[in-house]
């Protein structure tokens, strides 16, 4: 299994539909605040696999399997900390079965989040743990079916990094997403550009990469077109929320409509995105909506930044802050 | 780091007045050693623990969050100057129990359920204790239960929730909810906050203010300190 089902998908005509959001699709079927959507690969599947063809028939075109948080790291917290490998396993299982009943070519793509530590030097995961956490999570993918490991909501490089070493010891292409949710950058303060310029020196390079979550659907545009200032031979990921998260008669909301989805759509493939898809809040209405966009649209010139804000809303804040680091007597 | 460090700064050759903002200066480098060494020449000086603590460590911290508010600091850096911050405190907090310096409240903290991440959480807390508050640090996965208990046991003044994930955030209600069923919800000042969320969802669940980030929570909680103080004031 490689990536050259997704390289020839997007060959064929310039775009690939990716999926919408698992954790809030999987709220409206039932799954309580606090539960683990992974233990779902065992008791559920039924609703796993339906979330996958909800998503397939809406048009897209690449699945990511319900293992975001299948790490022992995270699992451990359910006692299941030993089950990352068999819950991955399952979940690849569901998402090819899901694309083989409906006889469509899918590319499924096995999801690994990060997992909730902090790396060394700030925290105490080293790279030799981390790597092994995520070798049990993308073993099982493997084993499961996956044709690519899809490693998203990262903010820290060392921590992609570890992932992609373990992708990479499995013989695995892999793709990478940051969440750059803090004012234009990752939590740890990564930039859409660092992160292009990072992927540029990596040895084994990724498939794919780009920005996924984050704060709205317009920052995570203006993030592609930073990535895209990098000159890259890799085509571009955008993963963007559904607007903002509302609390609505009891339910999480996101706000973002299918209409501002289909416009999000547009402006992120004239911004340079080439595998698009929604991250929380994007079911398969918004889906469908944007998979029409792309199939009618005629490819344009990177949007403004005010075009930006006029379809799709204001930004979380500048990224073109006038002041840098504060001068310090020992560190001039 | 990368950057060239200038070593020829000796603390103890520096007066009062040069000293001071030079440990301003080195919180935001985040460099622990030479906060220590701070603390121990103000002590040696005849400063009041407290004094130290106000003047030197929390406005430090201040300015760091400021630009971390701005977006200028991001979470490695906040990190190491929180530490340089907790080194530091942890020479004035024995001292600072004798001399029964001013408390600014109490704060029981924690991440609620099903999630496991604390980083912005122990940002929280570190701050907070950096700007004069007792911090109460339930740790990661709490379940109502362990709201409930702690509020109890220790008494505090404000109750801070985290959450980072979408599957996460709504359990925050359900702590909430619980407060009110028991008649207790007007007595705390509940604050959230965590990367998915905002003011509107903060409001809508039932919380006091959401906190963008850590700074934001400090300069929060003070804010609700005195009102309350204000309104207590009122009644006498």
């Amino acid at each position: 299994m490689s990536a050259k089902k997704l390289t020839s998908a997007i060959a064929d005509k310039g775009w690939v539909l990716a999926d919408g959001a698992t954790g809030t699709n999987l709220f409206a079927m039932g799954l309580e605040a606090g539960e683990a959507p992974e233990l779902w690969n065992e008791i559920a599947p039924d609703k796993i696999e339906k979330l996958s063809t909800q998503c397939l028939n809406a048009g897209s075109e690449l699945i990511l399997t319900n293992s975001f948080g299948c790490n022992s790291a995270r699992l451990k917290l359910h006692n299941r900390a030993n089950d990352a490998a068999k819950l991955a396993q399952i979940s690849a299982e569901i998402a090819v079965e899901a694309a083989m009943s409906m006889g469509v070519e899918a590319i499924i793509a096995g999801s690994v989040g990060p997992t909730g530590e902090l790396m060394q030097p700030m925290g105490d995961l080293t790279h030799s743990t981390a790597v092994e956490i995520f070798s049990e999570q993308i073993e099982g993918l493997k084993v499961g079916g996956v044709d690519l490991i899809w490693i998203e909501t990262m903010s820290d490089l060392a921590e992609m990094k570890a992932a992609a070493e373990a992708a990479v010891q499995f013989g695995m292409d892999w793709c990478g997403t940051m969440s750059f949710d803090s004012v234009g950058r990752t939590m740890m303060g990564v930039s859409p550009a660092t992160l292009a310029s990072w992927v540029v020196e990596l040895d084994n390079k990724p498939t794919a990469l780009g920005a996924n979550c984050g704060v709205g659907a317009a920052d995570l545009v203006r993030s592609v077109l930073e990535i895209s200032q990098v000159q890259l031979d890799i085509p571009i990921i955008a993963k963007a929320n559904a607007g903002i998260p509302k609390f609505v008669g009891g339910c999480i909301h996101y706000d973002g409509t299918p209409e501002l989805m289909a416009d999000y759509a547009e402006l992120v493939r004239n911004a340079g995105a080439s595998i698009i898809g929604g991250c929380c809040g994007t079911g398969p209405v918004h889906l469908r909506k944007m998979r029409n966009r792309l199939e009618s649209m005629t490819k344009n010139q990177q949007p403004e930044l005010e075009l930006i804000t006029a379809k799709l809303g204001a930004f979380s804040g500048s990224t073109e802050s006038e002041k840098g680091r504060r001068k310090t007597r020992r560190r001039k | 780091m990368t950057e060239e460090f200038e070593d020829d700064i000796v603390l103890s050759e520096l007066s009062d007045d040069e000293l001071v903002p030079q440990m301003h200066d080195d919180l935001y480098d985040g460099l622990k050693e030479e906060i220590e060494e701070g603390v121990n020449i103000l002590l040696e000086r005849g400063w009041a623990p407290y004094d130290i603590l106000t003047k030197a460590l929390v406005e430090g911290m201040r300015i760091v969050g400021i630009d971390f508010r701005d977006g200028i600091l991001f979470v490695p850096e906040v990190l190491l100057a929180a530490n340089a911050m907790k080194s530091g405190m942890k020479i004035l907090k024995p001292l600072l129990a004798e001399t029964g310096a001013p408390r600014m409240g109490k704060m029981v903290i924690g991440t609620v359920k099903g999630d496991i991440h604390d980083i912005g959480k122990n940002l929280v807390s570190m701050m907070m204790e950096g700007a004069g508050f007792e911090v109460v640090d339930l740790g990661i996965n709490n379940p109502v239960e362990n709201y409930i208990s702690a509020i109890e046991e220790e008494n505090p003044d404000i109750l801070g929730m985290s959450a980072l994930l979408t599957t996460t955030m709504p359990y925050m209600k359900v702590v909430i909810d619980r407060l009110i069923e028991l008649g207790w919800r007007d007595d705390y000042v509940v604050l959230v906050g965590g990367a998915p969320l905002n003011e509107e969802f903060s409001k809508a669940i039932g919380a006091d203010a959401y906190c963008r980030d850590a700074a934001v929570a400090v300069e929060t909680a003070k804010d609700f300190m005195a009102r309350k103080h204000n309104v207590l004031a009122a009644r006498n």
